[in-house]
């Protein structure tokens, strides 16, 4: 990659989490039956119009307060023109020349730990268009407009990220926002949250941009940073073999993992846009972005601040344990339980129970080990009932029996061996069964203790307290 | 004329209207006619005009209570439609 | 033949509520009326006959109840661009040759509220786009007066409906003059009302920021009457004005005394026909016996009105349009080979000439390069127009002048070139421009034919527009002559 430098801007589709339609009642819930939530209005019926639905505006005011852009005064509707037939009206209302968010920005955090700033240029309210299937139909498609009108958040950044690392964790922190703020539900396997990733490369110091290509329809950041690369090397390739990229929109192909080009939608891709005439423009006054403002929550990057100066935490486990609201939620209630370590909390909640949701695909609202519970583990470990290593015992357990710390100590008779005496009894027992490694270790091999301590565990079920057997053993191998 | 055969085959594309050959003459006529007339408002001098998007000034977009109001009426709607099956509105298949 | 053509929409109103007659009576004499002049008039699209008398029969069980609305019994028809649930709705295109409305508009449903009968659906031009009624797929409307001529468009079939009294009143649309003008031409009156007076929900749309739904009627009382219950806010139209609707039967008779008529110079000008010019000055020297005072006033854009409409309204239509599309509902081609050859084919093969003329039209004003230089220029002249009126209305009360520049002419006489046929709209496009609430009442005749005189009022002012008008039929009896054969 010497002598090219990548630049790459992101235009995520966000679908808002509204119950009903933007410019109509209909219900915007996933997975009905087809055409089953599609009304006159959404089926672009002769004579419909449509009537905006004020809690997709409060929404993307919302995310407008927390990237800290500019909330319009005064914005307007405007249809794009163009013919599909997912398509119905033959036209998109959607935000052009005045949207209601522009000039905002969030930080990202680079793999060195350093930030960035990454510019967002605007965010617009649209409406989404409806499915097309293609399989299972020979010789037809197939339209479901369920889909066709669902408020749709356009958040497009500035031309400012780097890399395809950068790209993604832009794509990773636009996800925890719009979830944190409660404006989307950020599932992408349900296409609730969508990017496109605009492309090209130069030579570092040259001022203007290369020609761009957009690859559409990501929905995954695997996929995302895949297609980035991908895209890089294939227009680095076509540079230097002397050719020209051409400008144009291309898919990513997950199973060839390339990006190929898309026939185009329409022979020119001129969408006519001018202001939608059965629309008023939306004005918003100072009380009406205030009432919105109450509703923020903490932010994530609030929240991570927090948490590092509160709970003594790094900036980046901070921002681990920050990703989500509910797993900071999480974070905070397991604290609250078992005040004593909350670096010991960190680790654990980013470690064992990350392991153990990940594994089964859940997610940390699904309440299968409640906070209350792994404080209680954790609780053991402080007070030395039990080693870090029994612990790990412990949760899965806990974990695959649903019971609480106490339970399967109990049950297992894990406590911790803290009696001096049985220690050094177990210890004494290993010394005398391996009387050729004693001698070798007194003779210099520093390297057995390790062996010593080894056998020690095994011999008491891994209970002895590790610090009392190091001293011990230490003082009796010495002799 | 001042629309050529080209630019009214691009609009004809653009609207997606099937033009006959003898359509052709018919519309580059009337249209050029039609476009020629309306060029008359560039007599007009209207620096820092503001365009007039419609005849209610002042007035600014309702916003509706983001409450469900609809129940499904497909069987009823689908009926209206050329080609349906298994509720979904067919066309002739759209490579991508 | 019964003699209930002669009668108010108000007299037949009244005549229903005291019991004198029934819905069912009524309803079949029109429809007697209308069936016996479909072939020479071709006024109506559809015409719901069992429809009709069953809404009649529950009219008369109501009235018998005396539960009864304003309108119960009352028989009217619907302009073919209105939505009617379960009833054929074809806006006078091949397109929508097979549509049912699943859904009323806002206005049918008003009107079926209020009581009134729907005897059927009249013709129009297609799309409402046209000023003779000449481009309906179901063929042109015969003007009552004369049927070699044009009764006007797009609104011709309801406008030849009330004039030959195939019904008392029709509802109608207006865009640059769909109204007045098919008023004008066959010697009735013709309310557009202001823009967002009334909803524009289920009114199928050509040009959104210029429709508006209005009344077609024998008088302004009926008008008032009529306009009065279809009138309102909806939650529906996003374009709606949340606004009473006064009585405007309450202010009909307010003297005029003192009233101030502005002329505008822009109006008397070379276009217009002597003999039409004749007719206007005479009614203005009846105001001004009535105790109006006259002022000339200049309006120095709105020449402009033409061509400023001639970018918008197709713009507008062009997007509008792209709906029609075989897919969901409407006329789709045979065998389509793909999607596109089905967009292509479906829209070419309903679509008539005109509406592809304004379609592409409306394509190219809009289309990049061509956007600043055409649609914003037209929305900015548009501006300066409106600035025009407002200050107009700021020394007079109302603007009176002709509706039309010529009375009714021949069928297939103006089709040749599509300037010819826009240029019939003249005096009607500024009030669609602006908003502005206008009628047109009959006052006079050339060659035995209706002229028409607008009469123009600010944002809102239906009620006095109608009082004006009114003032002029309570003079006059301009607007009590039928055509001959329907008398």
């Amino acid at each position: 990659m010497s002598g090219w430098e990548t630049v790459i801007g992101l235009e995520i589709h966000a679908q808002l989490a509204t119950k009903s339609k933007i410019f109509s009642g209909s219900a915007t819930a996933y997975g009905a039956p087809p055409n089953s939530q599609a009304n006159l209005i959404d089926l672009g019926y002769p004579g419909v119009l449509p009537v905006l639905n004020g809690e997709a505006v409060r929404m993307a005011v919302k995310l407008g307060l927390a990237i800290e852009a500019r909330i319009a005064a005064h914005s307007v509707f405007a249809r794009k023109n163009y013919f599909y037939p997912d398509l119905p009206k033959g036209y998109q209302i959607s935000q052009y020349e005045l949207p209601v968010v522009a000039h905002g920005a969030l930080a990202i955090v680079l793999e060195d730990g350093s930030t960035k700033r990454i510019g967002i240029t605007r965010a617009h309210l649209e409406e989404d268009a409806g499915k097309s299937l293609h399989e299972g139909l020979p010789g037809v498609t197939g339209i479901d407009l369920n889909r066709a009108g669902t408020p749709l958040l356009e958040i497009v950044s500035e031309p400012d990220l780097r890399s395809a690392k950068e790209a993604v964790a832009y794509m990773k922190k636009v996800h925890t926002l719009v979830r944190y703020l409660e404006i989307c539900d950020g599932n992408m396997q349900e296409g609730s949250f969508r990017c496109d990733a605009n492309v090209s490369v130069r030579h570092p110091g040259e001022h203007r941009f290369g020609t761009r290509t957009e690859i559409k329809n990501l929905n995954s950041f695997r996929f995302l940073e895949r297609a980035i690369n991908f895209e890089i090397a294939r227009q680095i390739d076509v540079l230097e073999g002397g050719g020209k990229v051409v400008q144009e929109t291309r898919l990513y192909d997950p199973d060839k993992g390339e990006t190929r080009s898309m026939r185009s939608k329409e022979e020119a891709n001129d969408y006519r846009y001018f202001p939608d005439p059965d629309l008023l423009p939306i004005e918003l006054d100072q009380a009406f972005i205030d009432s919105v403002r109450a509703t923020l929550p903490e932010l994530p990057d609030q929240k991570a601040a927090r948490f590092a100066s509160q709970y003594g935490l790094s900036a980046y486990d901070a921002g681990v344990l920050t990703g989500s609201r509910e797993l900071a939620a999480y974070y905070e209630e397991v604290v609250r339980a078992a005040p004593a370590d909350a670096k010991l909390a960190a680790n654990w909640v980013m470690g064992e129970l990350a392991a153990a949701l990940n594994r089964e695909n859940l997610e940390i609202g699904t309440g299968r080990l409640p906070a209350a519970r792994l404080a209680g583990l954790l609780a053991r470990i402080c007070d030395q009932t039990i080693s870090g290593k029994i612990a790990k015992e412990v949760f899965e357990a806990m974990w695959s029996q649903g019971m609480s710390a106490d339970q399967v100590i109990e049950a297992k008779g894990l406590r911790q061996i803290t009696d001096s005496v049985a220690i050094e009894r177990a210890i004494e027992a290993v010394m005398a069964k391996n009387p050729g490694q004693l001698a070798e270790y007194r003779a210099g091999k520093d390297k057995l203790f390790g062996f010593f301590v080894g056998q020690v565990m095994k011999a008491t079920g891994g209970k002895a307290n590790p610090a009392q057997l190091n001293e011990l053993l230490r003082r009796k191998l010495g002799g | 004329m001042i629309l050529t055969r080209e630019q009214i085959a691009g609009i004809a594309a653009l609207a997606r209207l099937e033009l006959t050959p003898s359509e052709f003459p018919v519309y580059q006529e009337s249209l050029s006619r039609i476009i020629d007339f309306v060029g008359a408002l560039d007599a007009c001098d209207t620096t820092d005009v503001v365009p007039m998007a419609h005849p209610l000034a002042g007035l600014s977009q309702r916003l509706r209570p983001d409450v469900v109001t609809e129940e499904d009426h497909h069987e009823q709607y689908q009926p209206n439609a050329p080609l349906t099956a298994a509720g979904l509105y067919l066309v002739p298949k759209v490579i991508e | 033949m019964s003699d209930f053509h002669r009668s108010t929409l108000i007299q037949l109103a009244a005549g229903l509520r005291a019991r004198r007659f029934s819905s069912v009576e009524l309803v079949r004499a029109f429809l007697e009326r209308i069936e016996a002049s479909q072939k020479a008039l071709n006024a109506f699209i559809s015409v719901t006959r069992e429809e009709a008398l069953e809404a009649a029969r529950a009219a008369d069980r109501a009235l018998g109840a005396g539960t009864g609305g304003a309108l119960t019994g009352v028989p009217i028809a619907h302009k073919d661009i209105f939505c009617t649930q379960g009833v054929r709705t074809t806006c006078g295109s091949r397109m929508l040759d097979n549509f049912i409305s699943p859904y009323d508009a806002t206005v049918v449903a008003k009107l079926r509220a209020a009581g009134a009968v729907m005897l059927g659906k009249t013709n129009m031009d297609e799309f409402a786009m046209g000023s003779s009624n000449e481009t309906s797929y179901y063929g042109p409307v015969r003007n009552p007066w004369n049927p070699q001529l044009v009764p006007g468009g797009s609104s011709g079939g309801s406008a030849a409906a009330v004039a030959a009294r195939l019904v008392p009143g029709a509802t109608a649309t207006d865009t640059g003059g769909s109204i007045r003008q098919p008023a004008a031409l066959c010697g009735i009156t013709g309310m557009k009302p202001t823009y967002g007076r009334v909803s524009r929900y289920g009114m199928i749309a050509f040009a959104s920021s210029l429709d508006q739904g209005g009344v077609l009627t024998a008088s302004a009382a009926d008008a008032a009457l009529l306009l009065r219950e279809m009138a309102g806010f909806d939650a529906n139209d996003s374009t709606s004005v949340a606004r009473e609707v006064p009585d405007y039967l309450a202010t009909l008779e307010q003297p005029i005394a003192g009233l101030k008529i502005g002329l505008l110079r822009e109006f008397f000008d070379q276009g217009l026909e002597r003999e039409n010019e004749r007719c206007v000055r005479e009614a203005l020297a009846v105001y001004e016996g009535l105790g109006a005072q006259l002022t000339e006033v200049s309006l120095p854009n709105l020449p402009l009105s033409v061509p400023v409409y001639y970018v918008v309204a197709p713009a507008e239509c062009s997007s509008n349009l792209a709906r029609y599309d075989g897919v969901r509902f409407g006329h789709r081609c045979e065998n389509p080979r793909d999607v596109n050859d089905m967009y292509r084919r479906t829209r070419g093969e309903g679509f008539g000439a005109e509406v592809k003329r304004r379609i592409m039209t409306g394509t190219y004003v809009l289309s990049a390069g061509y956007y600043d230089a055409y649609y914003l220029k037209a929305q900015r002249v548009r501006a300066l127009i409106n600035a025009d009126f407002i200050r107009a209305f700021t020394s007079v009360d109302v603007l009176i002048g002709p509706t039309t520049p010529t009375p009714a002419f021949a069928i297939g006489a103006k089709t040749a070139d599509p300037i010819t046929m826009y240029l019939n709209d003249i005096y009607t496009i500024g009030a669609n421009l602006a908003g502005l609430p206008a009628i047109s009442v009959p006052c006079g005749f050339v060659q035995q034919l209706p002229v028409g005189l607008q009469i123009v009022g600010p944002h809102f002012s239906e009620a006095r527009v109608l009082n004006v008008a009114h003032a002029f039929q309570r003079a006059t009896d301009w607007h009590t002559r039928v055509p001959r054969g329907y008398a």
